[in-house]
């Protein structure tokens, strides 16, 4: 990005037209197919195994969270005391839990809590934050100086620390309560982000083009800003995806996230607690689940990080 | 240098009424009967119920209830728990724990962090690089939780390293294991952040005419690049203290730490909502003020911010 001169009484720079030959501008073949920042991220994206492989652990997720029966056909919640942890069997692959559920099932109907807090939490935070950093980042002056001190009031809450501060108080925990307890202390970061990627479109030439042909405000910026400032925000809300699900674990861990009425894999790990010196297993098979998932959605975030910022890509 | 010291303190001012206002409303104002709330699970006897309402003066209108809240955390008063301790003598026994395995843990990822970062950004692209770089994310994709009770079964339950859990008056190699889980993450992070400034400032204008001007490639990447690269570290590190406390939450919680977390911790089991909201007041407090020393760190460290 080059710094342009403004010369007085000259508002925008204008290229004098010898440094534009316009016989460069008429070389170029109209035919060849434009690298747009998108198309060149996805030619990269698609060769490489840090895209692929959480993509496609993220697609079996979502298929195992939509349709927990294809995979399993036994009652998470069904109790056989008289085999609580029996190890792995006929139909019983993992074994059972302190409890007498079988530890496979509980493994796959866990899935749909993770990934739906997950996208829940990620889809209201990227609206929200988006909505108020685009706002901030583009209009400046009061506008600005009034979104940032209320996106620093929520900064200054850690995420875990204030979701137990909320959710110790609610009553009738759910996977809408749980999720919009940890969007109201996750959508100041992609509001910060936001904001300083719009600052960085807002001073590009083709924004002051759209303003100088007399495109309104809110046009431009839903036309022309938004669409170019969208690269980090989509990266953070990837790896926010990972965060988000590892904070409702860490909740549901705590007690205070999602109730033991809810299949989900933070539950279980606190459940197989008081077993773990004897039968760390249990403890096992929903924390590997669980990292796997959390880590998936962070190697896809560092996967399209690469492939959207040209300035670091390794030629 | 004055005005910038000043201009940051002004703005700590309004974060610092938000952020409690913040934690205050989320606990009275939300809807539902707060007290009954406070008391979980538990039936409440209306005595108790009256003494509660009292205490957090349910019955002036919001502001002034409120301001009697600021009006306690000034004059260091944040009640009593459930078992009738004052809170504030807890956190007193509590916090010199937490600081020391914070310490710890702060050690750990700033040694190993920046080492293992230094070495990745010299050679960026290598093996060594590559392997270390998806490592650190597999460290940060783990849960903590996930993280501590692996560490506990394997160093202390299967091989029998250490204690599986810590006992009171902590000596230092107690907190060693815990401390480790709790920077593991934060030593990803340092990781990540000192490779990729190295790997920039490689490339510097400046890094390149010490290198020309016949400098031994040992005191260029030790003096010049790694001294340079280092700002940033160090910011996140002093911000990280403070997050670190509010980390501990889980770490101590396994680990059995009597520290500011594991009271946080037993104060959520038993659902004690008036000493939660105390402890989370006071680490939130910490975090801020963490966050305004090491902005003011950052002036003394790059003088091109104070001109800004």
């Amino acid at each position: 990005m080059s710094e342009t001169t403004v010369r007085p009484g000259q508002e925008h720079y204008v290229a004098p037209l010898d440094t534009t030959p316009l016989a460069a501008v008429d070389a170029v073949d109209e035919s060849t197919p434009s690298a747009s920042l998108w198309g060149d991220a996805w030619k990269q994206l698609r060769r490489r195994p840090l895209f692929i492989v959480p993509s496609l652990i993220i697609v079996l997720l979502v298929v195992v969270a939509l349709f927990p029966s294809l995979f399993t056909s036994v009652n998470p919640r069904y109790q056989e005391l008289a085999r609580a942890l029996e190890g792995g069997s006929q139909g019983h692959p993992l074994g059972f839990t302190r409890l007498g559920t079988d530890v496979y099932a509980r493994l796959v109907h866990g899935a749909r809590a993770s990934i739906s807090v997950g996208l829940l939490t990620t889809a209201i935070v990227v609206v929200v934050g988006g909505v108020v950093g685009a706002l901030a980042g583009f209009f400046g002056g009061w506008i600005d100086a009034l979104l940032s001190r209320l996106v620093d009031m929520f900064f200054a809450l850690p995420l875990i620390l204030g979701a137990i501060v909320m959710l110790q108080a609610l009553q009738g925990r759910n996977v809408w309560t749980v999720a919009l307890t940890l969007s109201l202390f996750g959508w100041p970061q992609v509001a910060r982000i936001m904001r300083s990627s719009v600052l960085q479109v807002r001073g590009n030439e083709y924004v002051t083009a759209a303003k100088s042909l007399g495109l309104g405000r809110f046009s431009t910026l839903a036309r022309h800003v938004l669409p170019n400032a969208l690269g980090p925000v989509i990266v953070i809300a990837t790896i926010s995806l990972g965060t988000f699900i590892a904070a409702e674990a860490t909740l549901s861990f705590l007690g205070i996230g999602l109730p033991s009425s809810v299949v989900s894999w933070g539950g279980d790990i606190s459940n197989a607690v008081p077993s773990v010196r004897t039968d760390p297993w249990i403890l096992l098979w929903p924390s590997i689940a669980l990292s796997v998932t959390v880590l998936s959605f962070l190697m896809l975030g560092d996967a399209l990080r690469d492939a959207l910022d040209p300035k670091g890509r390794t030629r | 240098m004055g005005w910038y010291i000043g201009r940051r303190l002004l703005q700590m001012v309004p974060v610092f009424f938000g952020a409690t206002l913040l934690i205050y409303a989320l606990v009275f104002l939300l809807p539902g009967d707060p007290i009954l709330a406070l008391f979980g699970e538990r039936p409440a006897s209306p005595a108790a119920v009256a003494e509660l309402r009292d205490r957090y003066n349910l019955d002036e209108p919001f502001i002034v209830q409120y301001l009697l809240f600021i009006k306690g955390i000034f004059t260091l008063d944040f009640g009593e728990s459930f078992s009738g301790r004052p809170v504030i003598e807890q956190l007193a026994e509590a916090f010199p724990v937490t600081i020391k395995l914070a310490l710890i843990a702060l050690a750990i990822e700033a040694v190993f962090g920046i080492a293992f970062g230094f070495l990745a950004g010299l050679r960026r692209g290598g093996l060594f690089d590559s392997t270390v770089l998806f490592l650190s994310l597999v460290v940060i994709g783990i849960p903590v939780f996930v993280l501590g009770f692996t560490a506990q079964y394997l160093f202390g339950v299967k091989w029998g390293v250490v204690d599986p859990t810590v006992g009171g008056d902590p000596s230092f190699t107690e907190l060693l294991l815990p401390g480790a889980v709790l920077g593991a993450l934060s030593f990803a992070y340092v990781l990540r952040l000192t490779r990729n400034s190295v790997a920039e400032a490689l490339s510097a204008d400046h890094v390149r005419t010490a290198t020309a001007k016949g400098l031994a490639r040992p005191r260029v990447v030790t003096v010049h690049v790694l001294r340079n690269s280092l700002i940033p570290v160090v910011t996140f590190l002093g911000a990280d203290l403070g997050a670190l406390m509010g980390g501990a939450l889980v770490t101590e919680g396994i680990f059995n730490v009597p520290g500011v977390g594991r009271l946080l911790y037993q104060a959520v089991i038993r659902s004690e909502g008036p000493t939660v909201v105390s402890v989370v007041t006071v680490l939130v407090l910490v975090y801020l003020l963490a966050n305004l020393v090491v902005d003011l760190l950052y002036a003394v460290l790059d003088p091109r911010i104070r001109y800004v």
